[in-house]
């Protein structure tokens, strides 16, 4: 089984699998908001919000080094902030010459590089852990109850029925592409603008087609009785037990927040 | 069962698999201009949500009221393709490739309210399913991407082929422009976005994204060619000038311009301290600098590269820019509002 | 089997898997002279067109594959490509110009070839597709039929000697079917039809191979292996 697929986990049977979207996904955005509010160089602080979120992660029963290394899969935009390590002013470490030029790297810019890219990695591996224990339904269930606009939510739910339709759509056109690409005798491949612009007709034709399909799903919806409401299911309230998982977890992030400001 | 697995055995086996392997190259993402979280502070990722939040609503009144209501859940299906399409890539040299972020396209297939939506839509699901831009940093990956991304390919599409005359040559230089702009525009805001933050000193940030992204953009403004090409052929309905929609989205159009203009002159000014880095060694006693308070709305210490009047300018021309926009919206509501007996 | 009798086609003991794990082929041999054409059928599911996407290259399993005396592996797929034509089954996925000739000459402009020869190819592909005069139409108006065999024509441009087709007649009317099976008639390449039309089979394949999960079941005279009602009842082909 392909140990990095998508949903494949969404339907697990751990604690954290079946807890309610709702609550999932506000302990997540809780997470992440309170790691965004934490001081740099609060490295204590740091510590316990990794242990909150390997807790979590050992409550989904996911598999820590999955959850590690898909997380660090998001990581190269760090590169970004590669420039920290010389531009903060401090206490210097050590000079390193480019060119002509001194960059002095400093502990300080060392600790706000650092405090970056952990805390950058820590809120990745928490919505990672939402994402794959929480099936695109439930998840969009969790968005509606947060008032995100009906039509919104339908959107992405018709998205995310097409999506494999036309993405498939898309990679069998690259693959009669790629069946169309011969090595010949002298200079092969065509100039890369030619190139750009095939892929640019690819593109046209993929949405196109898209556009066009969706004026068959519009009559397809209309011939079933669709009038523009949106109707669904109405959705139980979240169990007073995990509203107290939810409230606890809050309640966790808050003192670390504190101790955070502390440190 | 879960919808994916079911997915597995079916026809559309490989593309399920395709999307669920992160290490996959064929992964779409676009450009390098999702931020994860972390890497802007806490104030500005919430402004940008907040801005995003008001956009996005706005854009679904304008949808909604434009075309019949029942029809913009559809525009899910477009993004859906401009996920597709961002999966197509040509091989530049050795092993890199160019990508689509598609908001030049959308907007010219669709109008710029629902390609607002749409590409929201996109990099919604990237940020949420595929940990492509972060949480907390989705509202500004929404602005860059849908709002700036869009906003701004639509003013220079539709002023360029209004000089050109509506030709199908003026078409297509449009579409290259519109698909270069938005690519850098979009990553301009993203590096003030950087810098504002303390992630990024400016003179860094700035150059860097802005210098990627314009070469970058050239992919996208040839892709977006060969799509108006390929649409232009086998759909001219939709592409033509279409008088009432042009004066419906002066405000959207007003905005683009400004946002480009604004967005393409503070970025020189931010970056533009000389020798940012010599000074820093300077060292002018910042030794109280390494706590950041979450609680001062703007840092009164110097971040490194920039100095403390061009902070005062950029966050001066952020706020100029959310007025001038809030403006341009206004005057295209009671546009409509007047207009509104006549059109359609 | 004597080397010459292969040279078209030499597969051996071809083993597939999806990266997943599921298995796609199982120990596939498959034997082709120049000129023959072998009609693929089998249950859904089979592996007909995993098989196909073998012959040039786009999958890669486990055992041996020649295609015209060379083999396939990573390092030789450009030159493959120019012997193998596939045509898929979707013709849509194959059509992404605006136009009928920007489609056609795709595969010369990539093979490198001058102005003159990419048009001399173009013109030679429509003329064998009796579609001449279909140059400058837009590839999006076409009908399923004409659109299926512009497909063929992007690949004959590139002067293939083996011609695989996966479902070549799903869809097609009557007269569609026809006059497909008309041009795939006067066609001199070595042709592999995957197809769940058996009638297709019977008219233009003197020889079919039944696959299975995989397997190849039989392997023989299209007449003796489409005559067998037990054989084509176990295997979901009646």
């Amino acid at each position: 089984m392909h140990s990095n697929s998508l949903d494949l986990y969404c339907a697990g049977a751990s604690f954290w699998h079946r807890l309610d979207s709702r609550v999932k996904l506000i302990i997540t955005l809780a997470y992440v908001l309170s790691v965004s509010l934490m001081p740099v160089g609060a490295w204590p602080a740091y510590v316990l919000l990794a242990g909150f979120v390997f807790s979590v992660a050992v409550a989904s029963e996911l598999g820590l080094w999955m959850l590690v290394r898909r997380a660090l899969l998001a990581l190269p935009f760090a590169l970004a902030a590669l420039p920290l390590l010389v531009t903060t002013p401090g206490p210097v470490i050590l000079n390193i010459s480019v060119g002509k030029w001194l960059l002095p790297l400093t502990y300080a810019g060392l600790e706000r590089f650092l405090s970056v890219a952990f805390k950058s990695w820590l809120s990745v591996q928490m919505a990672v852990l939402l994402t794959a224990t929480t099936c695109l339904p439930d998840l969009l269930v969790a968005l509606r109850a947060l008032h995100l606009p009906g039509l919104l939510v339908t959107s992405v739910g018709l998205m995310w029925r097409y999506l494999f339709v036309l993405v498939d759509e898309a990679m069998r056109m690259l693959r009669a592409r790629e069946s169309r690409s011969a090595a010949g005798k002298g200079r092969s491949g065509g100039s890369v603008v030619w190139r750009a612009r095939v892929t640019g007709n690819m593109a046209g034709s993929v949405f196109l087609r898209g556009y066009e399909r969706s004026e068959r799903i519009y009559s397809a919806m209309l011939a079933r009785g669709y009038d523009g409401t949106i109707r669904s299911l109405p959705v139980e309230p979240v169990p007073a037990a995990q509203r107290w998982v939810a409230a606890l977890a809050i309640g966790v992030l808050l003192v670390l927040l504190v101790l955070g400001q502390w440190m | 069962m879960s919808h994916y697995t079911e997915l597995l055995d079916g026809p559309y086996a490989h593309a399920a698999r395709a999307i669920g392997d992160p290490e996959c190259s064929l992964l779409p993402g676009g450009t390098p201009m999702h931020v994860p979280d972390g890497f802007l502070s806490t104030w500005v990722a919430l402004l940008m949500w907040v801005v995003a939040i008001v956009a996005v609503a706005y854009a679904l009144r304008r949808v909604s009221r434009e075309l019949d209501e029942r029809r913009v859940p559809l525009f899910g299906v477009l993004a859906a393709a401009i996920f597709a399409g961002q999966m197509l890539n040509f091989s530049v040299t050795g092993g890199t490739s160019g990508h689509l972020l598609g908001a030049a396209i959308a907007c010219i297939l669709v109008g710029p309210w629902a390609a607002v939506l749409a590409i929201t839509c996109v990099v919604g699901t990237q940020a949420l399913l595929f940990q492509d831009g972060g949480l907390l940093a989705l509202g500004a990956n929404i602005v860059n991407m849908a709002l700036i991304g869009v906003s701004v390919s639509h003013a220079v599409y539709t002023s360029l082929r209004r000089l050109a005359g509506d030709k199908r040559w003026g078409t297509l230089v449009a579409s290259f422009a519109a698909g270069w702009a938005s690519i850098v525009v979009a990553s301009l805001a993203c590096a003030l976005e950087l810098a504002v933050s303390g992630t990024s000193p400016a003179n860094v940030a700035v150059p860097a994204m802005g210098g990627i992204h314009m070469l970058i953009g050239i992919g996208e403004g040839l892709i977006t060619v060969g799509a108006v090409a390929l649409l232009y052929a086998a759909r001219p309905d939709l592409m033509g000038a279409d008088k009432s929609k042009a004066v419906e989205n002066k405000g959207i159009l007003v905005g683009g311009l400004v946002l480009a203009i604004v967005l393409a002159v503070l970025s020189p000014l931010a970056s533009s301290h000389p020798d940012g880095l010599e000074w820093v060694a300077e060292q002018r006693g910042f030794l109280d600098f390494a706590r950041e308070s979450p609680y001062r709305l703007i840092p009164d210490y110097a971040f490194p590269g920039v100095s403390n009047e061009a902070i005062a300018t950029i966050a001066a021309g952020i706020v100029g820019l959310l007025i001038v926009f809030g403006i341009a919206m206004a005057v295209a509501a009671s546009r409509r509002r007047r207009g509104s007996a006549q059109s359609l | 089997m004597a080397q010459s009798a292969c040279a078209a086609v030499d597969i051996r003991g071809l083993d597939f898997a999806y990266p997943d794990g599921q298995v796609a082929l199982r120990q596939v041999n498959l034997c082709v002279a120049p000129g023959e054409r072998i009609g693929i059928v089998g249950p859904n599911g089979a592996g007909k067109s995993t098989l196909l996407l073998h012959l040039n290259g786009i999958l890669q399993g486990q055992g041996l594959i020649a295609v015209d005396g060379l083999q396939v592996t990573r390092a030789k797929v450009g030159v493959v490509r120019a012997k193998v034509g596939m045509v898929f089954q979707n013709p849509d996925d194959q059509l992404f110009s605006p136009t009928v000739f920007d489609d056609v000459a795709y595969g010369p402009i990539y093979m490198g070839l001058a102005g003159v020869e990419v048009r001399q190819r173009v013109a030679q592909a429509l003329r064998q597709i009796a579609m001449e005069k279909y140059a400058n139409r837009v590839s999006h108006h076409l009908s399923l039929g004409e659109k299926k065999r512009v497909a063929i024509a992007t690949v004959l441009a590139m002067t293939p000697t083996v011609l695989s087709l996966d479902e070549p007649s799903a869809g097609l009317d009557p007269r569609g079917r026809r006059l497909l099976i008309h041009l795939l008639e006067a066609l001199p390449q070595t042709m592999l039809i995957s197809t769940h039309d058996l009638q297709l089979v019977k008219e233009l394949c003197p020889r079919t191979l039944l696959l299975d999960e995989g397997r190849v079941v039989a392997d023989g005279p299209t007449v003796k292996l489409l005559a067998d009602e037990a054989l084509l009842l176990a295997h979901g082909l009646a």
